[in-house]
């Protein structure tokens, strides 16, 4: 099968700090990826890469056939189009309301009419289990499930191709995090979408990974299926989806954690 | 780099006409009681300075020419540009920053919306088109503000007091105040977006940028103001 986004030899420092050290991942077209890891090891940097929010030091990284590192943003825009995200904290728009939220891309880029914006919204409102009742409300007015649940319809309302999810269940109940992970599950399915999540909640990876990959000091150091992930004895792996304190993973996620939150910004 | 991006969104499509309709309104309709109030009592504070200082030399009959003068040139565009720069340069930084630390401008870029089309562009242009217009009612407002003190305090001449004022000033005095307060805006509406995009650290940060942003652009307002005053009447 085909990749979707590959990433090879990805290299990114922040003035002294090394976060990724030849990041090397590859996503078939279709597929659900799952990167793991702990704080501070360079979940985020990927995805924001990926993205193009982040110009990697050295290496490639290749969307569809085309390379992204170096291109400018305005020749990326075909492959911005074919992109959704569902931030951590939902990143809506306050100023907007959920449709115009929701409708975006079409509205901005598209030149959507107000009727057709609308209509897009409550359509991707009703894909995420929310009623057409939420559609004037602005996002202050939303609970934190709520407002996980609309970036998520803005995220597919264009039918994107290929979705990132950056810890979509971070901040949620048990009850919420199992919704929306179904949610997830739903709409990929529905779309055929290739995703990239980065969470390190374990529940969200077993209800939602075709693949995954842990992330430890810049590097994908396991990889595999979730046949693969269960009769793992890599100690690495063992480790972390146990959540032990003691192992070869070293804590020292703080003081690069603050560091990296400070320079990224 | 940021002031080159935003020259570059400033003359490329797409153009945000509802965004820049939408900035007029916050950043110079809700300016104007603002505006208005403080060169209302400047002209006649100024009036009053003027009348004891002219005292001395019998020279009150000065009043209003001075008054007309002051304002126009100096103080409607430099206290109005001012008085701008603490609502409106803190307002813009506190909302861009907000957007930058809760990720809503890197929300944008994945939309395929240029942030500083969308967000600095139509601020920049509403702040520069709103600024001399704000002038232009603090030049009238801060003239009036004399003519009560001076009619009603001193004594003048209603028709005499407005007669001196129209023979004595110039259109280039009224020009060059709105010149340097469309200069102002810009600056404005700059320090508040560039303070803003760069914030960082959370809430704390957005206080910083908000405070940066309006230190920033009342140094650059009188700088600037100096400036254009020996550039606009040493020629």
């Amino acid at each position: 099968m085909t990749d979707k986004i590959s990433l090879a030899q990805v290299h990114k420092s922040f003035a002294s700090k090394q976060v990724l050290r030849g990041l090397t991942l590859n996503i078939e077209k279709g597929q659900s990826m799952v990167v793991i890891g702990g704080s501070g090891s360079g979940k985020s940097v990927v995805l924001k890469s990926i993205l193009g929010l982040l110009t990697p030091d050295s290496g490639s990284i290749v969307i569809d056939g085309q390379e992204t590192v170096g291109l400018a943003r305005e020749k990326r825009s075909a492959i911005d189009a074919q992109i959704g995200m569902l931030f951590q904290n939902g990143a809506l728009f306050d100023s907007l309301p959920v449709w115009k939220n929701v409708a975006f891309r079409g509205i901005q880029n598209e030149g959507m009419s107000e009727d057709e914006a609308r209509q897009i919204g409550k359509q991707a409102l009703l894909r995420v289990g929310l009623g057409e009742e939420l559609l004037d409300l602005f996002p202050g007015a939303l609970s934190g499930g709520m407002h996980k649940r609309v970036g998520l319809a803005r995220a597919i309302a264009s039918s994107p191709e290929i979705i990132f999810f950056d810890e979509p269940t971070t901040g949620l109940d048990p009850i919420m995090t199992d919704v929306i992970n179904h949610l997830i599950e739903d709409c990929v399915q529905d779309l055929g979408a290739t995703t990239l999540t980065i969470t390190h909640d374990m529940t969200s990876v077993r209800a939602i990974a075709d693949k995954t990959a842990l992330l430890y000091k810049g590097e994908i150091i396991w990889h595999g299926d979730q046949a693969a992930l269960d009769a793992s004895r890599d100690p690495f792996l063992h480790q972390f989806i146990h959540g032990l304190a003691h192992g070869p993973i070293e804590v020292e996620g703080q003081q690069l954690e603050a560091a990296l939150a400070e320079l990224e910004t | 780099m940021f002031i080159g991006h935003t020259l570059a969104a400033l003359t490329r499509p797409p153009f945000y006409f509802r965004m820049i309709g939408q900035q007029m309104l916050r950043i110079g309709y809700f300016s104007l009681p603002v505006v208005a109030l403080t060169s209302f009592f400047t002209g006649g504070a100024l009036a009053i300075q003027i009348y004891y200082g002219g005292n001395q030399f019998n020279s009150e009959a000065i009043v209003s020419s001075i008054v007309a003068l002051g304002i126009t040139r100096e103080l409607g565009p430099v206290l109005g540009g001012l008085m701008v720069a603490g609502r409106v340069s803190a307002a813009i930084a506190a909302e861009i920053g907000t957007m930058r630390v809760t990720e809503q401008i890197d929300a944008l870029t994945t939309l395929s919306t240029n942030p500083y089309k969308y967000l600095v562009a139509p601020r920049v242009i509403a702040a520069t088109l709103c600024m001399p217009l704000l002038a232009l009612v603090a030049d009238i407002l801060g003239i009036f503000g004399g003519f009560v003190v001076g009619t009603q305090s001193f004594d003048f001449n209603a028709a005499i007091y407005v007669q001196r004022t129209f023979s004595f000033l110039q259109f280039d005095d009224v020009a060059s105040g709105l010149i340097k307060a469309a200069v102002f805006g810009f600056i404005i509406a700059i320090m508040g977006c560039y303070n803003g995009y760069h914030s960082k650290g959370g809430a704390q940060g957005v206080g910083r940028a908000t405070t940066n942003a309006v230190v920033s652009a009342s140094i650059l307002i009188l700088a600037a103001n100096y400036l254009m005053t020996a550039l606009l009447f040493s020629a």
